[in-house]
């Protein structure tokens, strides 16, 4: 008995058992680690990925949930690095220890997906639900500022 | 140009690294981490290895935890050895004795030293390699090596004769180490002083940095371990009858800190986990509870021995009989967690007698210690490759996870990797002792100080680890003790009590407490004396001048005396920690108890800088990590249960409480200070000191929560 996803665009038929949660079905049967565990609780937002589009927190989405759906993680941005967070993250030198980072990059992508333009109070809105322990934040801010900017002169 | 003296003992050749031409630990069986160069490896050093295929991989014997080590460590070595930064892989080195950090006596990442420890060190090691590569070009040219230099990973000679660094590295690595070499004036550096780019930086953006949590190895399984609600029982008994029935079950076995659970995914392992029963013997933890320690510690405030720190400066207690007033006042910081986002985790392979770790330590030859002695083999057959750390703080110099995992894997006979949750990482961790501090100021007719007696009562965790006899000063308890100001009769006490908590080294360490009490203090003197705060401490600080001048530049950025929307104060504080002087102004509001830190100022003098821009994400890390300790964080326990699971609880700061960071940093050729951790502490008080002067509340016990600030 498998339930069938799309993970980063392809079709995926994953056989963990169907409560399992969508992160350890993307890292443990996938193999897919940039995606991590923080809290298990939805507390801290390093396991966020995208579904159909929206921001979740991974850690506590069903595999039976996600059944049918679109399933973005962080590997589904460039491996090189060419998205415009990503090159923000690197020209802010963003990353301390690293370990939040792919969730506040999903984030962020989700954000910037609907609001190219987003404000601080937008930023704060959409990023608070992200911790970073190394206290990234104001780099954060000012990578999604970047980015934003990029992306608007791209449009 | 400097000619140091290169030690024998610490720059022996490590030819023995080397392990049929690939890094030793680089080509583990199964896992990620592969060799970093294709070609044959060689050592002229133990910091530079240089490939025949012109590879050159630089060591960082520090574990990369955020602080920047993976750049910082390779661009004290680079620039001495000649090489673009870019052109240069980094590795973390295995346990050795060569990789020692000669400020803790141990490879450990901590303390803020790790360029303390490096800036001769790396810059002598890539020195040497530089002249051993100049010397091999010599002899296979046949010139004076004088006519030679390096360059950008060449080595040029005469007639436009030149060889890569690659080329030369087989009869380079063949040539003694030399014992003296010259090394650049600062004014010639190229790399080090340079906003360098993180080398980690593009790996920690598209998800391949490899931390513990994703190592990998053939055939492994995955445990869950449940251990005794009240640290430091035992189990008495259990009934695995029905996890191990549960899916992917692959074992269910004891050891010494309780029940694991090994299956085929770690979800498995967490379900088998919530089915097994565990009888504990809950030993005396049981009794313990956050009441009981700060009753403990305040009588042996009272009452233990008395250790005094540092040399008393004239008589205090006469002193303080000739002063006008006398103010006293007692500071608490409470106990906390390190909560790093990765929790604790490791993977271990014990198989015929061999044992393979790999995850995440800032202590290299503690792991590799005690994993050889509990398994009972040899330390030669402990190998150990460090990954990423996902957070440390302190947390990680710890071993307790390290053993667990070769413990179980050893009972299942497979390469295990054991997680911990949320909840078992906040619940089982090395907690940041309570501290406890009495102070007593004698003031003149002035509202100046002319007597101080500082006492703080506190555990050591230096008993612990690190077995520092009895009635010993614990200098990790002491630090930032002795603050700045010129007061012409002082005395500091130390008094060790032993609450019964499992206590650890928590960011910045006794600066803390004693940086909350030293600065809160102060403003409590000035406000007693009529003063600001600020013109208060700068008047005692006539013969102090990195002080005076951090202080001074804080104040001047934050705009210190000029008017601030209405419900806003600032608050402002000083302290030298890691050789680092820094002084920060804080910018509240509070409202119904609520603070809201607006901006901090941060002043900072750390002597020569090897990368501002980690120097400063390293200012930022702090303020945010201190502004969690000031207003959020307490550990709580019942029935020596530690009431804290996860970061419901156990706030931390977020996005929009982060405020606004302004960082002056000051040009200077004093030797190397620490940056890592005193940003952290000095924030508290700066906090605290900014909460009072918006409120008129002072808060002498830790955290600011809206109820003490009310209660106050």
């Amino acid at each position: 008995m498998s339930i069938k996803l799309n993970v980063n665009g392809k079709a995926v038929a994953a056989k963990s058992e169907s409560d399992t949660p969508l992160l350890w079905v993307i890292r443990d049967e996938l193999g897919l680690n940039g995606t991590k565990f923080g809290c298990g609780a939805a507390l801290c937002g390093a396991c966020t990925v995208h579904v159909n589009g929206q921001p979740v927190r991974s850690c506590q989405t069903p595999l039976a949930s996600v059944a049918g759906k679109k399933v973005a993680t962080i590997e589904s941005l460039p491996k090189n690095n060419s998205h415009p967070l990503q090159q923000a993250w690197i020209k802010h030198d963003v990353p301390q220890c690293g370990y939040c980072q792919s969730g506040q990059l999903m984030s962020a992508a989700a954000l910037l997906a609907k609001n190219k333009n987003p404000s601080d109070a937008d930023i704060d809105q959409a990023m608070s639900g992200n911790i970073c322990r190394c206290g990234t934040y104001p780099r954060i801010k000012a990578a999604i500022k970047d980015a934003a900017a990029t992306m608007r002169k791209a449009a | 140009m400097t000619t140091l003296e290169t030690t024998r003992r610490d720059f022996l050749k490590t030819s023995s690294l080397a392990t049929g031409g690939l890094l030793m630990g680089m080509a583990l069986p199964g896992s990620k981490m592969e060799a970093q160069a294709a070609g044959t490896v060689y050592t002229p050093n133990a910091w530079v290895h240089i490939a025949d295929d012109n590879t050159i991989t630089l060591i960082s014997a520090r574990s990369e935890m955020g602080q920047g080590v993976y750049t910082s460590m390779p661009m004290l070595i680079a620039e001495e050895l000649n090489v673009d930064i870019n052109q240069i892989k980094v590795s973390i080195a295995p346990p050795a004795a060569v990789y020692v950090n000669a400020l803790l006596g141990a490879q450990i990442t901590g303390g803020s030293t790790s360029v303390r420890d490096g800036w001769e060190k790396l810059r002598i090691g890539g020195a040497q390699v530089r002249e051993m590569l100049i010397s091999a070009a010599a002899d296979k040219w046949k010139v004076d090596r004088s006519q030679l230099k390096a360059e950008r990973g060449m080595v040029l000679g005469p007639k436009g004769k030149k060889a890569s660094y690659g080329s030369l590295a087989a009869a380079a690595a063949k040539l003694p180490v030399p014992e003296k070499v010259a090394l650049k004036d600062p004014k010639d550096f190229r790399i080090v002083g340079k906003r360098v780019k993180r080398l980690d930086t593009p790996a920690k953006v598209n998800g391949t940095a490899e931390f513990g949590i994703d190592v990998k190895l053939p055939g492994m399984v995955y445990a869950s371990l449940e251990q005794c609600p009240v640290i430091g029982g035992k189990v008495k008994s259990f009934d695995a009858s029905k996890a191990k029935g549960m899916p992917g079950v692959v074992d269910v076995v004891q050891v010494n800190d309780g029940v694991a659970v090994v299956a085929s995914s770690y979800w498995q392992a967490v379900k088998a986990r919530q089915a097994l029963s565990v009888q504990w013997d809950e030993g005396p933890g049981a009794a313990l509870d956050h009441h009981k320690v700060l009753a403990s510690t305040r009588a042996a405030a009272d009452t233990a021995k008395v250790l005094p720190i540092g040399k008393p400066v004239g008589n205090a207690a006469e002193a303080m009989k000739g002063a006008a007033r006398v103010l006293k006042a007692e500071y608490i910081t409470p106990m906390q967690a390190h909560a790093p986002l990765e929790p604790m985790n490791f993977t271990a392979s014990v198989k015929d007698g061999k044992c393979l770790l790999i995850g995440p330590t800032q202590f290299q030859q503690g792991a590799h210690g005690a994993v050889a002695g509990v398994l009972g083999i040899k330390p030669e057959d402990v190998t150990l490759k460090t990954t990423f750390l996902g957070g440390g703080f302190g947390r990680r110099l710890e071993l307790d996870f390290i053993v667990q995992a070769a413990q179980i894997s050893k009972a299942v006979g497979r390469p295990v990797k054991l997680l911990w949750s949320r909840e078992d990482d906040m619940t089982h961790d090395f907690y940041r002792p309570l501290g406890l501090n009495q102070l007593q100021a004698g003031l003149d007719a002035q509202g100046m100080p002319v007597a101080l007696q500082f006492k703080v009562t506190s555990q050591s965790i230096t008993q612990r680890a690190f077995g520092l006899p009895k009635d010993t000063l614990d200098p990790f308890m002491a630090e930032a003790a002795v603050a700045a100001y010129e007061i012409p009769n002082t005395q500091h006490d130390l008094v060790i009590h032993d609450s019964g908590m499992r206590v650890g080294y928590w960011r910045a360490v006794s600066h803390n407490m004693n940086a909350f009490a030293n600065e809160s203090f102060m403003d409590e003197l000035a406000l007693a004396a009529g003063k600001d705060p600020y013109q208060y401490r700068l008047a005692l600080l006539k013969n102090r001048p990195r002080f005076a001048n951090v202080l001074k530049l804080a104040a001047e950025k934050a705009g210190w005396g000029q008017p601030l929307p209405a419900g806003r104060a600032r608050g402002i504080a000083l302290m030298e920690g890691y050789d680092t002087y820094m002084a920060q102004v804080a910018e509240v509001s509070v409202k119904d108890g609520q603070v809201t830190v607006h901006r901090v100022t941060v002043a900072a003098d750390l002597g020569r800088m090897v990368n501002p821009d980690t120097v400063e994400a390293q200012i930022q890390s702090s303020i945010v990590f201190g502004m969690s300790s000031a207003l959020m964080q307490e550990i709580t326990l019942d029935k020596g249960r530690v009431q804290q699971t996860n970061y419901n609880n156990y706030p931390v700061v977020r996005m929009n409480e982060s405020p606004q960071i302004d960082i002056v940093l000051v040009e200077s050729s004093e030797k190397p200070g620490g940056i890592g951790e005193p940003a952290t502490a000095l924030v508290v008080p700066a906090i605290a000191n900014a909460v009072a002067a918006a409120t008129g509340k002072r808060v002498r016990k830790l955290p600011l929560t809206p109820e003490a600030i009310r209660q106050a």
